[in-house]
């Protein structure tokens, strides 16, 4: 009788049922509990490149979800027991079914190929944004926020040359206005990256890097590197504010109001390694700064990279009788990148940084 | 240690007794534990007079078959040292939450992962790759050792010393502190002034000779020893992903010593190839290692692909579906392995024109990839399918490995790219596609060709724990962590702010506990299957109805493997034979031509070591010394005659019909 049959089985079917919905029920909460800052970003740039996460993993489930079905059925119905099977042990070639095989992932990259090739150029870093939002094309007469990001031994030094100030571990940005960042590093390769906002982009010694972005709602978000970088590595976190322009303004006045000054000398300090630095403010900025940093000629006597590429092919001796730039551009006396080895405390505030600095020396620019 | 910069004693180097790590409550339980371990095994060895045994039989041998399980022995135990490391290092990030620094300071856990990352590629995946294929190889192809014996021995030797090497870091100084690939300008002396940086480097070189000789030696073994009749298209598909790994090891892994040769130059000899200043430029050598690190993943899953083959076709009592396809496939993977490399840096700020290509090369692999995954689907269809050992981790692998091929593929893509790059996401990547392609094929080879190898089968019932353990514990440890990386985490942090992600790290150190008990399972398997060989003894050689050639000859097989050369007919050679009613020959047995065992790789092994440590510690004389020692061994060497010996043909006759008496005893039974 079918019905006996059924009833038996009932209650394990029925407990069968529960545990997956139960299980289904329990992955959904864990999964919305938590914050999946890629999958939902605040910054236009980070959302189209979700949207290529999606339209990606939706092209390929198209193959993935019936080849795992497949191996399953196929496992299954083709078990030793199952004698009804059909069993043919020279079966090994079919031309129909090569073409498929080879043609079906084919298919799929061709469309993910297209889809990879224009998401590439339209999301390229150093590429300005076009739009701010989906249907907001950037406003003709925006000028975009440049922001000059130095990786330091292990904090984070913006620099917002519009308005001269500084400031370490804490970047801000008014909503809806382009955000365009310069990047590099004093030592060793970091890399910087606001997953709210965009996509990550290496911060590395000597060479400069750029990323173009927007946020799109206020909020405070996590920013930190996202490439290892030594010893105080963990600690490399920073805020990342988007304000409306009012609180953005009022954030610059604040900067404006700490008095402190980011000279050369105090770069020179900041740079030491130290961890968990607390935020700085600094309301003015060396001059050329960032350049400097880049060129690997902050310290006084050291010729900048791109005056030695330009005036002697590379050979510092073929400078000597140029005043001023024949000192060969030498190691710098870098500490090393333990805690054992890390120099002093970390500066608690700026003012503590500029007394502990050596005399500032007379600031020197080489003309470029 | 400190890293101040130490006065280089002329004797002793830069080594102080600061340089042991005796401040390391950790490190100093692991030596007591590892020196007690060590005291037991080498006493027993005496108790019981091993020694001679083992340096005639195994130290000094040249078979194939000894080298080929040493190999494997070798991979085992360093892939415990590797597990310690990976379990550590979730203990410390399911610990390190809200202002809590853990268990491990910054010290210890950067030399975890770095070391973690180091060990599981090279000293685990590798010798395992490379001892399967010296195992089977020759097997397979019906010959009687590899191209050249003496210099299987001294590569395995040679790799062997760089794991010796390694493991000395952990007691002696320090190992590096800057991730597996040791990127400058963080590895370059003005970042890493210690000794692990010269430990990782010295490492690798000493075992990078090793792999690339090996490398050589199977080309030619390939190439020149297959058995009469056996063309290229008839080898069977697990010799040809071997060819196709090999030709990758020799082309890739001189890049890798050219590379750290460099960062060794600006490191002792103050060149600037990858430093800051000076014109050296540090993207050149994340260019060059990665040039060699992509063809590596593939010298590490195209053997695998091989092992799924010959194990889906066997079990599936059936002929490989396109074999043809199957070939070019592991062609096009080969060749397609050398123009990806970029994408392993999107996030440099390449332009858009050259990240778009790579991205797009990558993700042509993945179609003769899923070409493979087709054929192994295809031959499964219309099969009989019997679910051994090797089936049950090649079905694991098929699911497993087309997750992990998709998040690849999305990987591939530049922009989701800077999004996940260096995210938990692209850790939980790799490691399904390592874990659930190199390693379950490992674990399917292991099952598949151990009655091969010692004559009888592995326990089944461990073995299916360990399988129910591994794999689930692989899905609990992984899962989290592409979340994790949707969540916007990153690689190698120590500790983390934000208490919600706490939850996904406690059950991915559940995951790994699971994946803990499945390596004991496998331990249990292996201790049951030896207490209880007598029960699981296999008499016909053949336990599988196998395919292919080396189930032809005896488990364990005689040391010349066959005592005639089989001919070849077909790409299932041995499957063909068995159709055709062979008919095992039982006389006519001649003296049989053999390489002799040599002591010459174990010592220039040694001597290596012995450089290495001199240069790794600035004991120049120690290093100049052991340099001369071991030019002076290897030219000695050239003068040894005493390289062959003929197997006479009474013991042959003596080997053979002992075999025939057991197929009797076992067609008997």
């Amino acid at each position: 009788m079918p019905l006996t049959g059924h009833s038996l089985r009932a209650p394990a079917a029925g407990l069968r049922l529960f545990l997956r919905s139960a299980s289904v029920i329990g992955l959904a909460a864990l999964l919305g509990g938590c914050d999946m800052v890629v999958m939902n970003p605040a910054g236009d740039v980070a959302l189209q490149q979700r949207n290529l996460v999606v339209i990606a993993t939706v092209l390929m489930l198209m193959i993935v979800i019936p080849v795992i079905a497949l191996v399953c059925l196929f496992a299954w119905r083709y078990r030793a027991s199952n004698e009804a099977a059909r069993y043919e042990p020279d079966w090994d070639h079919s031309a129909q079914l090569e073409l498929v095989i080879w043609s079906a992932p084919l298919l799929i990259v061709i469309c993910l190929g297209a889809v990879t090739w224009t998401g590439t150029h339209l999301l390229d870093p150093y590429r300005p944004i076009g739009r701010l939002a989906a249907g907001r094309p950037v406003p003709a007469d925006a000028k975009p926020l440049e922001v000059q990001v130095v990786s330091l031994d292990w904090k984070w030094l913006f620099i917002y040359p519009e308005y001269g100030i500084a400031t370490v571990n804490e970047l801000a940005a008014p909503v809806d206005r382009p955000i365009r960042f310069r990047l590099t590093s004093s030592s060793v390769m970091n890399a910087f990256y606001v997953p709210t906002l965009a996509g990550m982009i290496y911060t590395m010694p000597s060479m400069e890097t750029k990323l173009n972005a927007v946020i799109n709602h206020p909020g405070d978000y996590a920013g930190f590197s996202s490439n290892y970088s030594g010893a105080g590595f963990s600690g490399m976190r920073f805020r990342f504010h988007g304000m409306d322009q009012a609180g953005f303004d009022a954030w610059v006045a604040r900067n404006r109001a700490s008095g402190a000054t980011l000279s050369r000398a105090t770069y020179l300090a900041l740079e030491k390694p130290t961890e968990k630095v607390p935020v700085m403010r600094f309301a003015s900025v060396a001059p050329g700064l960032f350049d400097a940093v880049v060129n690997q000629c902050v310290r006084p006597g050291t010729t900048c990279m791109a005056d030695m590429m330009h005036r002697s092919g590379g050979h510092p001796a073929a400078m000597e009788h140029m005043p001023g730039m024949g000192t060969p551009q030498g190691r710098r006396p870098e500490e090393p990148l333990t805690t054992a080895g890390a120099g002093g405390p970390a500066p608690a505030t700026p003012a503590d940084v500029d007394h502990r600095s050596d005399a500032a020396p007379a600031p020197r620019h080489p003309a470029h | 240690m400190t890293n101040a910069p130490l006065s280089v004693s002329p004797i002793l180097g830069r080594f102080t007794l600061e340089s042991l790590p005796l401040h390391e409550p950790i490190v100093v339980a692991t030596f007591a534990a590892v020196a007690l371990g060590g005291i037991a095994l080498l006493g027993a060895v005496t108790y019981f007079r091993l020694w001679t045994y083992l340096w005639r039989e195994w130290f000094t041998t040249v078979d194939h078959k000894r080298i080929g399980i040493m190999y494997m022995i070798l991979g085992v135990v360093m892939l415990l040292r590797g597990f310690a490391d990976a379990i550590m290092m979730r203990l410390q990030q399911a610990m390190a939450f809200g202002g809590s620094e853990g268990y491990l300071n910054a010290h210890h856990y950067d030399q975890i992962f770095t070391a973690h990352g180091v060990i599981m590629i090279f000293f685990v995946a590798m010798p395992i790759v490379t001892g399967l294929m010296n195992y089977v190889v020759p097997l397979q192809i019906g010959a009687r050792d590899v191209s050249f014996p003496f210099l299987n021995n001294f590569s395995f030797w040679m790799t062997t010393a760089g794991a010796v090497i390694v493991m000395m870091s952990l007691f002696v100084g320090e190992f590096a502190q800057t991730g597996w690939l040791a990127m400058p300008p963080l590895s370059g002396i003005s970042y890493s002034p210690g000794v692990g940086v010269d430990y990782y480097i010295w490492s690798l070189q000493i075992a990078g000779v090793g792999t690339l000789l090996s490398g050589v030696n199977l080309i030619a073994t390939i190439v020149k020893m297959r058995a009469p009749g056996m063309t290229m298209m008839r080898m069977p598909i697990f010799t040809w992903t071997a060819l196709c790994t090999n030709i990758l090891i020799v082309a890739a892994f001189p890049v890798l010593t050219a590379v750290l040769a460099l960062l060794s130059l600006d490191r002792y000899a103050d060149t600037s190839f990858f430093t800051n200043t000076l014109g050296g430029n540090p993207m050149m050598y994340v260019n060059l290692i990665w040039i060699w690190g992509h063809p590596e993943v593939y010298i590490l899953i195209l053997p695998m692909f091989g092992v799924f083959s010959e194990v889906t076709a066997t079990f599936s009592g059936k002929r490989i579906f396109g074999y043809t396809s199957m070939v070019y496939a592991t062609m096009v993977i080969t060749l397609l392995a050398y123009v990806v490399w970029l994408h392993h840096f999107f996030t440099m700020g390449s332009g858009a024109s050259v990240n778009s290509f790579f991205g797009i090369t990558t993700m042509v692999i993945s179609i003769p990839t899923g070409a493979k995954i087709f054929n192994w689907l295809f031959t499964i269809y219309r099969g009989r399918v019997r679910f051994e050992l090797p089936m049950m981790w090649t079905i694991a692998f098929m699911i497993t490995f087309t997750i992990g091929g998709m998040t690849g593929v999305l990987l591939a893509v530049p922009p989701a790219d800077f999004v996940l790059h260096n995210s938990l996401f692209l850790i939980a990547h790799f490691h399904n596609v390592i874990i659930g392609g190199v390693l379950f094929g490992a674990f399917a080879a292991i099952n598949y060709w151990f009655p091969k190898a010692f004559g009888f089968r592995l326990n089944q019932f461990w073995g299916k724990v360990s399988f129910w353990f591994w794999v689930i514990g692989f899905y609990f440890a992984f899962m989290p962590l592409y979340v994790l990386g949707l969540m916007g985490v990153t690689r190698r942090l120590r500790t983390f702010d934000d208490p919600g992600l706490q939850i996904w790290f406690v059950i991915a150190a559940f995951g790994a506990f699971l994946i803990a008990l499945g390596i004991a399972a496998m331990l249990v398997q292996f201790a049951v299957s030896i207490r209880d060989r007598e029960k699981l003894r296999d008499t016909t050689g053949d336990p599988w109805n196998g395919r292919t050639l080396e189930w032809a000859t005896s488990s364990p097989p005689p040391d010349y493997n066959f005592a005639f050369t089989p001919v070849v007919h077909d790409a299932d050679a041995w499957a063909d034979m068995k159709a055709h009613g062979y008919v095992r020959p039982t006389s006519g047995f001649k003296p049989i031509h053999m390489p002799s065992s040599t002591g010459t790789g174990v010592i220039l092994a040694g001597l290596s070591v012995a450089f290495s440590v001199g240069m790794i510690w600035y004991v120049w004389w120690l290093a100049g010394l052991s340099f001369v020692a071991t030019l002076a061994v290897a030219i000695a060497h050239s003068f040894n005659y005493r390289r062959d010996f003929h197997i006479p043909a009474a013991e042959v006759v003596a080997a053979e019909d002992a075999r025939t008496r057991l197929l009797a005893s076992g067609a008997l039974a």
